[in-house]
């Protein structure tokens, strides 16, 4: 091995990843901050309480694992011609952006098939003919990866059951572990927790243990074959659907980065100044609103749309496009969906800036800016949060329905709408092609689900500080 | 009263002056009628000959504000403003990219999408109503808990899972009903059961769980104890006084929605090829047919308004002790 004076690769930093990353310590800072903050407290300690939300919390847990794993992006080096000596010093990197997770996943990713085949296949979904000696013969081939491990096919089933067996076996192994692990937390029944904290680590062995019970099986039988099948053009589904991850976590959170500020500042400011401040933020979400959501956003997208196309000499890669593309549609996303919390933010300032704590702070002086930030915004927080979660779930359904119509994320960028909508007419095909919708709607239902389980157990902790904060949202009667 | 509406009615006009603006901000300023062009034409080296043909057939080879060549009031109304986008006021929306006229098209279309958007939106009310009542006469209890995480179930999964599954399992599989379209008179039903019942089953589990916070709310109501200290059954009190009183939200609630009925549902209509406004939405969206989606926001936010308006007179019809004398 000689000397390299250049990396392996090149890091690119998208901005995505960027926002991606930066979303994780903000919330990871929050979290401390709010574990501070005395009205909080309570509610933390009631949450943690909850089997559900810290199971549902370990699960998305994984989720954030796997999209952040994905937003570490580089480009790898060519192999350099050892011929042409000289351009070992200036290194040449491949043109295609990959991030860590495919790096992990490179088998899964480079094994690709000709065609479509199902789920655990060894022969492909389609006929082929093929030439021999005696002359041509119609018959399905077998596949160039799944399973051509095996020279005999009477090995398939028996092979495919011991992959699972030995996932199993593993799975019970560290269940086993955690379990021993977690004991010593374990809440003896009836009886006061040991340590006083009361956290339902039940919800995260639970949790976890499904876990590894599915995701141990499908990881051994991944080595050899295509789990979840391929698709039209012979990729493994099962990658696609991990790769779809980072998408749906980046339009469920990157999008309330550019939300929060706007709902924030402008909700505040309309209730606590009222006046002329007030009228004017009410005719700009009134008028917003009055926009069918779908249809503002395809307005948007379309012009975006025409923008990149005039300025595509400004990417260097396609994943650069595509993935400034997807900041776009968060930032439009967010943008159109910044009023309903600003108007409950809005309602709720209107309350609190006549109570006597905060008519006291103006009596001694305290400056608007200073009341905002120290008195109201702590008391504002606990809606904010019930928002954001459960703003996030429907992002994430939103997303498939805006990729399908065709004004989502680009059709490049690998997301569970893209999926569904590259899939659309498989199941009118004869014998029809399922799973790659199935595998798409499941990872699907699986992150929403939790999303939508956490986002209750949240919004119960939190807002029985205050119940009729939340009736605002069904006042649909706009404002007199 | 009639002064109220009437004021209501005079805020709409601001609004929908507003949403015409940004429309026109959005379609004509953040990106030029050249660049449209340029898209439209669909190569990468137009001919400026072409991109001036395309924008004079269109007529938007006018300024966007200001006619300065023009005489007397030309100079503004012969602007690609006034000519393209104030003119939606009077019911002119002009012509779609393949020459027909929008307005035309619109009143045609309404029909279809209402046929589909009515009865679902009828049903999905009746079923979760009935539903979220029989969670909240059994609250905390097993049914309840049950019940509760079947709508969070529902509500989790995606509606293109609704529709893509239903037509497959329904149409293909067992061959009960056609796989998409339209028809006229009697035997239309054919066609419409299907996006129908997908269109309540996927709309039922978020409204169930909605409801039924609505009646857990009156539950724990003053006037509740007193009926039932009166002796009176459960039941009784459930249907006479809870039913009546926990309606008012949730009616006055899905008052606001009924105009919007008109606009159709994207996905189904697209999915079934039912010929209504969604339909025409979707595919103006991919054939990139901006005029067509510019009326379709504007008509969509008309509806908001009308349906907001609706709203506060029903709040009046049904509850008497709220009036909109001027003193609110």
């Amino acid at each position: 091995m000689n000397f390299q004076p250049v990396m392996n690769f090149q890091p690119v930093l998208l901005w995505s990843d960027l926002l991606l990353w930066l979303l994780t310590f903000v919330a990871i800072g929050l979290g401390v901050y709010s574990a501070h903050v005395e009205h909080l407290q309570r509610a933390w300690a009631r949450l943690s309480r909850n089997a559900v939300a810290t199971g549902t919390a370990s699960i998305l847990c994984v989720f954030l694992l796997i999209g952040l794993l994905d937003s570490l992006h580089y480009r790898p080096r060519l192999e350099s011609n050892p011929a042409a000596g000289a351009a070992v010093r200036t290194a040449h990197y491949a043109v295609e952006v990959r991030s860590l997770l495919d790096a992990l996943l490179s088998s899964l990713r480079e094994h690709h098939e000709k065609t479509y085949s199902a789920p655990l296949a060894i022969r492909l979904y389609v006929m082929e003919t093929e030439e021999t000696q005696t002359g041509a013969t119609r018959d399905y081939p077998r596949l160039r990866h799944g399973g051509a491990h095996l020279a005999d096919e009477s090995g398939h089933l028996r092979d495919i059951f011991s992959s699972i067996l030995q996932g199993i076996a593993l799975a019970a192994l560290l269940f086993f572990l955690l379990k021993m692990a977690l004991a010593r937390y374990r809440v003896p029944a009836g009886g006061v927790p040991a340590n006083g904290s009361g956290f339902a680590w039940r919800g995260v062995l639970y949790a976890l243990g499904a876990f590894l019970f599915l995701a141990l099986p499908i990881a051994f039988l991944a080595a050899d074959y295509h789990v979840f099948g391929t698709d039209k053009v012979g990729q493994d589904v099962l990658y696609q659907a991990l790769k779809s991850i980072r998408t749906a976590l980046a339009i469920g959170l990157v999008t309330t980065l550019v939300m929060l500020p706007l709902a924030i500042f402008l909700g505040i400011v309309a209730g606590y100044f009222r006046g002329w401040a007030d009228d004017l933020i009410q005719y700009v979400y009134t008028v917003l609103n009055s926009i069918p959501g779908v249809l503002l956003i395809a307005a948007a997208v379309l012009m975006m749309q025409v923008f990149i196309d005039k300025h595509s000499g400004w990417f260097s890669t396609a994943a650069e496009r595509a993935d400034l593309r997807l900041v776009a549609l968060c930032f439009i996303l967010g943008v159109t969906s910044w009023t309903g919390l600003a108007r409950l933010l809005r309602g709720e300032t209107l309350k609190l800036r006549e109570l006597d704590y905060i008519q006291a702070a103006r009596a001694f002086g305290v400056s608007s800016g200073r009341i905002i930030t120290r008195h109201l915004l702590p008391n504002l927080m606990h809606l904010v949060i019930i928002a954001l979660a459960m703003d996030f779930s429907a992002l994430v359904l939103t997303e498939a329905v805006l990729s399908y119509i065709g004004i989502g994320v680009d059709p490049a960028m690998m997301s569970f709408g893209s999926m569904i909508n590259n899939a659309r007419m498989e199941l009118s095909r004869e014998p029809a092609v399922w799973w790659s919708l199935a595998t798409a709607f499941t990872f699907m239902l699986v992150l929403v689900l939790c999303a939508n389980l956490f986002a209750d157990a949240l919004r119960n902790a939190l807002s029985s500080m205050d119940d009729a904060a939340f009736e605002h949202e069904a006042d649909m009667s706009g404002d007199p | 009263m009639l002064a109220y509406l009437l004021r209501r009615l005079l805020y709409a006009i601001p609004i929908l002056i507003g949403v015409n603006l940004l429309t026109f901000t959005l379609f004509f300023m953040v990106n030029t009628p050249d660049d449209m062009a340029r898209m439209q034409l669909g190569v990468k080296h137009v001919t400026a000959e072409a991109i001036e043909k395309w924008k004079t057939e269109r007529g938007y080879d006018l300024p966007l504000f200001w006619n300065a060549d023009a005489a007397g009031t030309e100079k503004l109304t012969r602007t690609i403003f006034t000519q393209k986008s104030a003119r939606m006021f009077i019911g002119d929306f002009g012509r779609a990219e393949n020459g027909r006229d929008i307005a035309r098209e619109i009143s045609a279309r309404m029909g279809p999408s209402l046929a589909i958007a009515a009865p679902t939106f009828a049903l999905t009310l009746f079923v979760a109503v009935c539903l979220a009542l029989l969670l909240a006469f059994f609250r905390a209890t097993a049914l309840d808990f049950w019940g509760v995480a079947i709508c969070v179930l529902l509500m989790s999964i995606s509606s293109l899972f609704y529709i893509i599954g239903g037509q497959y399992l329904f149409a293909k599989v067992w061959r009960l009903v056609p796989i998409s379209g339209f028809g006229e008179g009697l035997d239309n039903w054919r066609f419409l059961v299907l996006p129908v019942l997908i269109g309540v089953v996927s709309g039922v589990g978020a409204s169930t769980r909605w409801y039924r916070t609505f009646f857990l709310e009156e539950v724990n109501k003053d006037y509740v104890r007193t009926a039932r200290a009166k002796g009176l059954p459960e039941t009784l009190v459930f249907f006479r006084h809870i039913l009546r009183n926990a309606l008012i939200p949730i009616l006055t609630g899905v008052v606001a929605l009924i105009p919007l009925l008109f606009m159709g549902s994207l996905l189904t209509e697209s999915f079934f090829g039912i010929p209504g406004l969604g339909s025409y939405t979707i595919d103006a969206i991919n054939a990139q047919d901006f005029p067509v989606v510019r009326s379709m926001v504007f008509i969509g936010s008309a509806l908001y308004i009308l349906g907001l308006i609706l709203t506060d007179i029903s709040y009046t019809l049904v509850d008497p002790r709220i009036q909109f004398g001027g003193q609110k």
